[in-house]
């Protein structure tokens, strides 16, 4: 008997090309971010909340939120994992190198979380509520990579 | 309420890797099935509603892929992108607006056809989270350590979900994943993503499900047998998971409340005799009957180490296996609704829950459980 063949039809690599838009808002938190590696939040009129990063509309109260402010850079662990499987980072194509620490950060003055690496150099550290800074890369190009992760403070 | 049921049901066997089949083929099976069970034919149904995703069928406008295998051609046909629950909902609304007496939804997907991470990875936000890597296992981990952390819930009891529902599933012939597990495999599994071990995840699936949904007099015309729809509603939460509660899940508590409300239940844990919930990860399930009201605030690991939720418990929890023994993504929801189906017509053969005479099936769409559809049914 003839071994069997599966015919299957491949879209090899070709990709869907766009151009997001990062907007108003998201273009004053990168500026910020790459000139003076300052971190900005937005806060409500009608509840108080201030989120990062910065948006036009607090889905709480449905209100258009204007005025900014100056969050972090320090922070909490808001809560955090350890990935251990190859992950095919979606910019390169390429399979990422595990493990990596992954969290969520409460900036100090911020009442939502903003997502990025932790440095796990030492796994013991990695707790929810341990002290965080951002680490930023000496060549910011006004991306969330400006920020090249987040590593527990000791003594604080 | 009680002026629409489901008629018919029809779920595919989930299987890894359909390799023999299109996702069309298996809509085709699950619509024939269902059909059949209802003892009806394709020109017995006045709309079809069907449910898919652009990115994991990997196609725009997916769901008109679908349209001849589920009898649409010359029919009023929509589409819902989203879990099943969310397109039988519609369907639902369509029927009970008057303007039609049967719908005929349909949800599919087809996991081994794409990168699941890579797709899960496009539903985050493309300026701020979507190059850092985040997919929908990663982001459940951090989840999942917060649920931890906030309830003391412990690996071994998310262990014992992994157990307890891969159990189920050998007697139910149509799951993709049987086994006879301990706890001890599951915490010996591969660490995925800290805390969730590779047997407190899903696996990636292909499968379909047709369910038909029918108003009034047509509710008993064909000869099937009718399973009264109660109770309906779904919530949503914010897009943004760093905007949440992370450890909770508010949108099912309201969801539920709601459902239940409409449903005349005051009192859940004592009312309902059967649960099938959206599985996808071990602590997803303790999570969302926590949310729910099904169990006491944060006792749902210890109410699972009691056997509460094994299928001679007190509260059966995914008497069929759940999505850990196979997750048609999309799919999933409305394969929750057509078990529940079946547990209240006594057909679930060796996984019938006693006696069951009111059910609730839950479906999620959205990463970490953004937004909840909850179903109350209940026997003839």
């Amino acid at each position: 008997m003839a071994a069997k063949e599966n015919l299957i039809v491949e879209s090899k690599g070709s990709g869907q090309p766009f151009n997001y838009a990062v907007g108003m808002h998201g273009s004053r938190f990168f500026k910020e971010l790459r000139e003076n590696r300052k971190l900005l939040g937005i806060k409500c009129p009608k509840c108080g909340k201030v989120y990062v990063p910065p948006r036009r509309v607090c889905g709480e109260c449905f209100a258009e939120m204007t005025v900014f402010v100056e969050v972090g850079p320090k922070g909490v662990i808001g809560t955090f994992t350890i990935l251990r499987y190859a992950f095919i980072d979606p910019e390169t194509g390429e399979q990422k190198p595990v493990p990596y620490g992954y969290g969520f950060i409460r900036f100090d003055g911020a009442d939502t979380l903003f997502q990025h690496y932790i440095s796990i150099e030492d796994e013991s550290k990695i707790k929810i509520g341990a002290r965080v800074e951002p680490v930023f890369s000496e060549e910011r190009k006004g991306n969330v990579k400006d920020i090249l992760y987040f590593k527990v403070i000791d003594g604080e | 309420m009680d002026k629409a049921a489901v008629i018919g049901v029809g779920i595919t066997k989930i299987e890894a890797n359909k390799i023999k089949e299109t996702f069309a083929d298996m809509v085709w099976e699950a619509v024939n099935k269902a059909l059949s069970d209802a003892k009806m034919t394709i020109d017995d149904i006045d709309n079809v509603i069907t449910t898919s995703n652009d990115f994991w069928d990997g196609r725009t406008i997916s769901c008109m892929a679908v349209g001849d295998a589920s009898g649409a051609r010359h029919k009023n046909v929509s589409c819902v992108e989203g879990d099943g629950t969310f397109g039988a909902f519609y369907g639902l609304a369509r029927v009970l607006s008057g303007s039609y007496g049967t719908t005929l939804v349909t949800a599919h997907s087809k996991g081994s056809e794409s990168v699941s991470s890579l797709i899960t990875n496009a539903a985050f936000d493309p300026i701020y989270d979507r190059a850092l890597g985040m997919d929908m296992v990663s982001a459940c981990a951090l989840q999942a350590r917060a649920y931890m952390h906030r309830t003391g819930t412990t690996p071994e009891q998310m262990a014992m979900v992994s157990v307890k529902n891969h159990g189920n599933a050998k007697y139910n012939p149509l799951s993709q994943l049987p086994m006879d597990i301990t706890v001890q495999d599951v915490l010996e599994s591969e660490m995925i993503s800290d805390p969730l071990h590779k047997l407190d995840c899903s696996p990636v699936s292909d499968g379909c499900c047709a369910v038909i949904i029918a108003n009034g007099k047509r509710t008993s015309r064909y000869g099937g047998v009718p399973v009264w729809i109660k109770g309906v509603a779904f919530c949503a939460d914010s897009y943004f998971i760093g905007d949440r509660e992370i450890s909770k899940a508010v949108a099912l508590t309201k969801a539920a409340k709601n459902a239940f409300s409409m449903a005349q239940i005051t009192d859940p844990l004592s009312e309902i005799d059967v649960a099938e919930v959206y599985d996808a990860f071990t602590y997803q399930e303790l999570m969302w009957i926590e949310a729910m009201g099904l169990s006491e605030g944060g006792k749902a690991g210890i109410n699972l180490e009691k056997g509460h939720y094994d299928i001679k418990g007190r509260l059966p929890v995914n008497p069929s296996g759940g999505l850990l023994s196979g997750h048609p993504v999309i799919a999933g929801g409305l394969i929750r609704i057509a078990e529940i189906v079946k547990q209240l017509r006594g057909e679930a053969g060796g996984y019938q829950v006693a006696g069951a005479r009111t059910g609730v099936a839950h479906g999620v769409n959205g990463l970490c459980g953004q937004s909840h559809c909850v179903w109350v049914l209940t026997a003839s």
